[in-house]
């Protein structure tokens, strides 16, 4: 099974993105393995300005703390309030219901194919 | 230099286990979820691979005679069958190693080193036996130790066992060991463990491991026992509230400052009746009872952000003041909020004090709370 999903593109710091406006956007099957179970998210507000390559939240895991980059420059038009309720949904569905903001993209950040992300990681 | 790998290490590849560096070892992180092992190890049962302890075997006439002399606590009035935590200070009384002793026989005990101070206690207590008529040799290599702890492991474990060693496990009292044989291992079954919960730890030959791994898995999973690796091991002993070597002790600690002084014996004397000149009795009694300047408390944190090691501690000010610093923290998975252990001035540590933690930048409000943050239902 690939653990990274062929439509979506990906970061260097473990996020994919949808390539679309809104992105949807989230970390990767890679980063939420290393951070094992994840308890507690914290997002940037809806509406708020965020630029690529920025620290825009945290993700905190039992073991670990890692921060969350914004892969693109723009508006945070939605973030996921259920997995803020139930940061679970991270670890068992990293891709779907466990997404964690959407952002009306004014600027495209570097990103990879999954192919090339995978590569990156060695898996 | 690479790491080192247990004798389990394939069992723990077959099941998918996330490795991790750890004191020289490579040792599984965890095999799914943590969480998941760790409530397993509250309410069922958790398999450990701990073969990363050194085993240190000091046999002879003078055995405890050595270690009387070489550790801080009493080795000469441990019964036979018994085993008790204890401590290697250096000379200044900085912790060395914290460890668990196990009285074998009246001329034999194994003595349990941390995984990343094996070596040096070792070498320390083959310095401080000498003069003494025992011998100190390491049995770590040849041996195994494999956990299982949680309110099922009685069941477990003692399914397993000898017809003839059944009862004697079962009422197998706490810090105590017994041999028996397990799935057909000859066994060193003591009733101690990291966790907070009832449960064995079983002393092995390394070859016989992965039958007896493999055995434990088998009978203990109907019964909801998981492998659990170190990340679980480790969240529960800090809900435990015991301490971690290299967290809240090294050796610019002394056991006062970790609210341990209980395992320092000064009242030690020899056979004449003379204080036992133990090493780092000098300076420990010179410390005994002054204001150690800082003092290991537990701490709940408010909000939902964890506190981790080596974040700074803040009085409870508008201005907000350092007062000391975190050596670990974990959202605690039993209790739901953060938790966390941490130096703090002693006028700042009794229980109720409001103080903050600086996570990344923002001061995070906790309070000074008893430890241990959970105990098992007896």
């Amino acid at each position: 099974m690939s653990h990274f999903p062929e439509g979506l593109k990906y970061t260097a710091e473990h996020e994919w993105l949808t390539d679309e406006s809104p992105a949807t956007v989230g970390i990767t099957w890679t980063a939420q393995d290393a951070l094992g179970d994840i308890v507690y998210l914290e997002l940037p507000e809806v509406g708020s300005t965020i630029t690529a390559g920025a620290v825009v939240g945290e993700i905190e895991s039992t073991k670990s703390v890692s921060e969350l980059f914004s892969p693109v420059t723009g508006t945070v038009v939605a973030i996921n309030d259920d997995a803020v309720a139930s940061p679970d949904l991270v670890n068992s569905d990293p891709y779907g219901a466990g997404w964690l903001l959407k952002v009306d993209v004014t600027e495209a950040g570097p990103v990879m194919t999954a192919d090339e992300y995978q590569r990156t990681v060695g898996s | 230099m690479s790491d080192r790998t247990s004798p389990l290490h394939d069992e723990h590849v077959a099941l998918g286990a996330n490795l991790t560096e750890f004191g020289g070892w490579q040792m599984p992180l965890r095999y799914g979820s943590d969480i998941a092992e760790h409530a397993a190890v509250r309410t069922a049962a958790g398999l450990f691979d701990l073969s990363h302890m050194g085993e240190i075997m000091v046999t002879g006439p003078q055995a405890t005679a050595a270690l009387d002399h070489a550790l801080v606590g009493w080795a000469s009035k441990v019964a036979v069958g018994r085993a008790r935590y204890s401590m290697l200070v250096q000379e200044d009384g900085g912790v060395v190693d914290d460890l668990v002793i196990y009285r074998l026989a009246d001329d034999e005990v194994l003595v349990v080193a941390n995984a990343g101070n094996a070596d040096v206690v070792l070498a320390e207590l083959v310095e401080r036996a000498t003069g003494f008529d025992a011998t100190v040799t390491s049995t770590s290599d040849a041996t195994a130790l494999v956990a299982v702890q949680g309110p099922r492991a009685e069941e477990i474990v003692t399914s397993l066992t000898a017809a003839g060693s059944v009862e004697a496990l079962r009422a197998l009292r706490y810090y105590a060991v017994e041999r028996a044989e397990v799935a057909g291992v000859d066994a060193l079954v003591a009733r101690t463990g990291y966790t907070g919960e009832d449960g064995f730890e079983l002393f092995v030959p390394a070859d016989s491991a992965p039958g007896l791994w493999r055995a434990l898995l088998e009978a203990g999973t109907p019964l909801g026992l998981v492998p659990a690796g170190l990340s679980a091991r480790d969240s529960l002993r800090l809900e435990a509230g015991m301490p971690l070597y290299g967290h809240e002790l090294d050796r610019g600690t002394t056991p006062y400052e970790a609210g341990l002084g209980r395992v320092v014996r000064l009242d030690k004397t020899d056979d004449a009746g003379e204080p036992l000149p133990f090493v780092g009795r000098e300076a420990l009694a010179a410390l005994q009872g002054t204001d150690p300047g800082r003092v290991l408390v537990g701490l709940r944190m408010l909000g939902r952000r964890p506190a981790r090691a080596g974040y700074a501690v803040l009085d409870g000010a508008e201005t907000p003041a350092p007062v000391g610093t975190v050596t670990s923290g974990v959202p605690s998975p039993t209790l739901g909020y953060p938790v966390a252990m941490a130096y703090v001035t002693p006028g700042l540590s009794a229980v109720g004090t409001r103080l903050a933690v600086d996570v990344r930048g923002r001061a995070e409000a906790a309070e000074v709370v008893e430890m241990p943050f959970y105990s098992r239902v007896r």
